[in-house]
């Protein structure tokens, strides 16, 4: 089976954020980078079935070059070869664009199932999996959370709310949206980070004419706001106030 | 002696005293690799995840799970970075295995374990082992199978460690017999291979490889200890133990090669895990001072509080520079051999072992500062178990007692100084005659400089100078009785140290501008810092030597000597201190990793 996932690097979940001088992006000139969370766990999920059932794993990145970071790990987890999607353009894209730009050489490829992560940590969408599905071509399914491989069909088994899940059958070749926790992940062994190395990264030059469909105007940390009335008058008055106060106006008595 | 081309100038073993290290030639955190960067990542991620979770349950003895990690470290490569593929091993450089050596530093308790395993059984095996030990034991040790440990010191001897007075006797078939009492023995209760260091015919120092199950050899009880309640310490009783002749490692007589060439290489691995410890712990420290409010602000806004974690910052910064430097004179000069050749490692370690001690001392005491400050951080909060600032404090303690007592390292680096002085390996002896020269010339004046770090460069280099002096004038006043003289050397010891340290700051700080310019500043000013309070108390170790030999008119003319090699104006430490702790509070952490 012929497996791509698609990986995505974000800025690491403890840096401490600042939002960028326009306002439109998060001041990342000296962050530090990681893997997306559920691109982690569809990672895993897809070197788990070829563990089982054999073929092999690509990974597909559409960003900047610093997006190498997290190919060589997916490589050195044990991912075979990768597909880089390069420009600097790609730095914060939506997920249409991003899809955009992988489609085509993904489409080369002829992979059996894609797998993504559910959503992105930074601006969490959920979109870039389900884009990309239609320009593929194929069907897909959302929020998986198991995923049993049979001949030329998936079940997958998806989360729904309240505690209730859906399971579904579906023909491949597939696209499937990960949710993070689902397995555990592995280790980069040393060995793995070495071999790393001489796994084939192919750099692809994205569509020409590819261009953002969304922008983001704004960005603002969400402010606290605290009130503070002081109701004057003797202690009985003033009690009486803030009685009538937390009646009408705070509802909560 | 192996020959070995080393492309950098080998200004290890002391040589950095008297040589000029030009800019750009050492070794930096900031010239890692990726696969660097991986191999860190896959060790923090394991020592996260798994160790420090099982903190609690290894301090109850649970010595089954402590081989399950030890294991699991095997199964990811981390016991064996840097032994040879045929032997399980991943064949890496010293760098990957300071990065995994760093990282298991910031567990006290499972950090020794694994430091006693991998540095004290896995290294001299593969430096010592023949071809025929080495297929038996060290890829069993390499994937955690089996563990090892070290069994050098005895109840009464443990500095005095060649003192030791277990006793090997031949048998007639040629294998030995060994008998005596080992003590305070890293990973002694559960360990499967013991490296025992005897005297052959009373006298003939060696050291074999004695299986767990020999019949003879007994386990001590655990003992009591003020920390590493996680790491298991019990003396190792051999009772009538019989050793085949195979299993002597490296020759008879020549265990002193194998002892101090561990040790060599255990000091530097001492001062590794302390740097992982001590970066780790300024994280602590400042997410708690971020955190902690206290007059209606948070504690990370008070000048002391800064003080701290600058000078934590400072501290660790220099450390790590010291051990990048280090580790770089080791890879130069081990690249191009066949890694399976352990010679060159072997002569490396041995040209090293200034510098080893040097970090050793350094290291510790570093990273004693930084958990003493965490706890006062944490005020309250520092002393009860809550929190992990307790624990590290107790767990750290032993870095300056054991892998050879802060004391002796300090003798160490002063007294092989000057007998490669003596022996002329080291142009001590004429540098002191340069420099008497110079001191009595008539001042140059030196211009002031705008170039960043100028100033500190001319002051390490006064630093240097500084160090030639008061070590020439004491081999000059007491000859061949100077060994005598432990006060005076652990003053030239403390110079070194500083000096050592100046000048790897200063090196890297200089190639940050193009390794890592966006971190320049901040290296900048934690250089400068280091720089200014170096040269305080170098002074002040000087003067003290200085006294201790002469007095009236010499002494007089000894410290205008003094004065004019150590002109340096103070700088504004404070304002410096501030920005690197502002700086640490508004990334989270340690900034220069
Ligand atoms: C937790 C723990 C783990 C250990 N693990 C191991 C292990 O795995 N293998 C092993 O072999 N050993 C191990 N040791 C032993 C350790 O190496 C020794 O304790 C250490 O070398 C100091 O020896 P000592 O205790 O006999 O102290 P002593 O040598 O008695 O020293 C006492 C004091 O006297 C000073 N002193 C001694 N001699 C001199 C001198 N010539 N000049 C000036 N000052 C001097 C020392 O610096 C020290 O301050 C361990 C110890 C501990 C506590």
């Amino acid at each position: 089976m012929k497996i791509a996932v698609c990986v995505k690097q974000v800025v690491t979940r403890d840096w401490p954020l600042r939002i960028n001088d326009s306002h439109t992006w998060v001041d990342d000139r000296d962050a530090s980078f990681e893997m997306n969370e559920p691109d982690a766990y569809a990672l895993e999920e897809a070197l788990r079935l070829k563990e089982q059932h054999g073929g092999e794993v690509v990974v597909c990145s559409a960003g900047p070059p610093r997006v190498n970071q997290v190919i060589r790990e997916a490589l050195a987890r044990g991912a075979d070869r990768a597909i880089h999607v390069e420009a600097e353009s790609l730095a914060s894209a939506d997920g249409a664009m991003v899809a955009e730009a992988l489609a085509a050489p993904m489409e080369e490829e002829q992979f059996d199932l894609v797998l993504t992560g559910l959503q992105s940590d930074d601006q969490g969408f959920a979109q870039t999996g389900v884009v990309l599905a239609e320009f593929l071509s194929i069907p897909h399914a959302t929020i998986i959370m198991e995923v049993q491989v049979g001949a030329g069909r998936v079940r997958v088994k998806r989360e729904l709310e309240g505690g209730w899940f859906q399971w579904v059958s579906m023909s491949t070749p597939a696209l499937l949206t990960i949710q993070s926790g689902i397995n555990q992940l592995r280790y980069a062994t040393l060995k793995g980070i070495m071999a790393a190395k001489k796994k084939e990264v192919r750099l692809v030059e994205p569509p020409a004419e590819l261009a953002r469909r969304q922008e983001i105007l704004m960005l603002s940390v969400p402010e606290r706001t605290k009130e503070i009335r002081l109701f004057d008058g003797a202690p009985a008055e003033a009690a009486g106030k803030l009685v009538q106060a937390l009646k009408d106006d705070a509802r909560v008595i | 002696m192996t020959k070995t081309t080393t492309t950098a100038p080998n200004t290890g073993g002391g040589m950095w005293l008297f040589e000029d290290t030009t800019s750009g030639s050492v070794f930096t955190p900031e010239r890692l690799s990726d696969e660097h960067k991986l191999i860190d990542q896959t060790a923090d991620e394991f020592v996260r995840n798994e160790i420090l979770p099982s903190h609690g349950q290894l301090e109850t003895k649970d010595w089954k799970l402590a081989r399950v990690l030890v294991n699991r470290a095997g199964e990811l490569g981390l016991l064996g970075t840097d032994v040879p593929e045929q032997y399980g091993g991943v064949g890496l450089d010293k760098a990957s295995t300071v990065l995994v050596g760093s990282r298991f530093g910031q567990s006290g308790s499972f950090g020794s374990t694994f430091g006693a395993h991998t540095g004290l059984a896995i290294l001299p095996l593969h430096c010592f082992g023949s071809d025929t030990q080495k297929d038996k034991y060290l890829g069993r040790l390499v994937s955690g199978e089996w563990i090892g440990a070290y069994c050098l010191s005895e109840s009464s001897s443990g500095s005095d460690a060649l003192g030791a007075k277990t006793r090997a006797t031949r048998e007639p078939d040629g294998s030995f017999v060994l008998t005596g009492e080992k003590m305070w023995i890293t990973n002694g209760g559960f360990a499967d291979l013991y490296i025992v260091f005897a005297q052959v015919d009373g006298e003939q120092f060696t050291a074999f490889l004695v299986e767990r199950n020999s019949p003879g050899l007994t386990i001590g009880r655990e003992e009591h200890k003020m920390g590493l309640h996680g790491s298991s310490t019990t003396p190792i009783i051999l009772q009538d133990v019989r050793v085949p002749s195979d299993n002597v490692l490296h020759h008879i007589s020549k265990g002193h090669k194998v002892a101090f060439n561990t040790l060599n290489y255990g000091r530097f691995k001492l001062a590794v895990a302390a740097s992982g410890n001590a970066t780790a712990a300024i994280g602590e420290a400042t997410k708690y001072a971020a955190e902690r409010q206290q007059f209606g602000q948070p504690i990370a806004t008070f000048g002391a509080i800064k003080h701290k974690l600058g000078e934590m910052t400072v501290r660790a910064y220099v450390v790590e520079s010291m051990i990048y430097r280090t580790t770089g004179l080791l890879d130069a000069s081990l690249k191009g051999n066949e890694i399976a050749d352990a010679g060159p490692l072997r002569n490396i370690l041995e040209e090293l072992s200034i510098e080893c001690s040097i970090l050793k001392v350094a290291g510790s005491e570093m990273l004693h500062y930084v958990l003493d400050e965490n706890v006062q951080i944490h005020g309250g909060n520092g002393f009860v178990k809550d929190y992990p600032a307790e624990r590290q404090y107790r767990d750290s303690r032993v870095n300056r007692i054991f892998e050879g007592t802060n004391e002796i390292n300090r003798l160490l680096i002063a007294t092989t100084l000057v007998r490669r002085a003596l022996k002329g390996t080291l142009p001590l002896i004429s540098a002191a005659k340069r420099l008497e020269d110079e001191v009595t010339d008539p001042p140059t004046l030196v211009e002031a400089s705008e170039v960043p770090l100028a100033e500190q460069r001319s002051t390490v280099l006064a630093f240097k100078k500084t160090s030639i002096l008061v070590l020439g004038l004491s081999m000059m006043h007491y000859g061949d009785k100077l060994g005598e003289q432990q006060e005076l050397l652990s003053c030239v010891a403390d110079i070194l140290i500083d000096t050592f340290g100046a000048e790897s700051a200063v090196l890297r700080a200089d190639q940050a501008a193009i390794d890592a310019p966006q971190n320049q500043l901040l290296q900048i000013d934690a250089t400068c810092v280091f720089v200014n309070d170096a040269a305080g108390r170098i002074e002040a170790n000087a003067r003290t030597a200085l006294a201790s030999m002469s007095d009236g008119d010499s002494l007089r003319l000894q410290l205008a000597a003094l004065r004019r090699l150590l002109r340096f104006s103070p700088i504004n430490t404070v304002e410096k201190r501030r920005r690197l702790a502002e700086t640490t509070v508004e990334r989270g952490g340690y900034i220069f990793r």
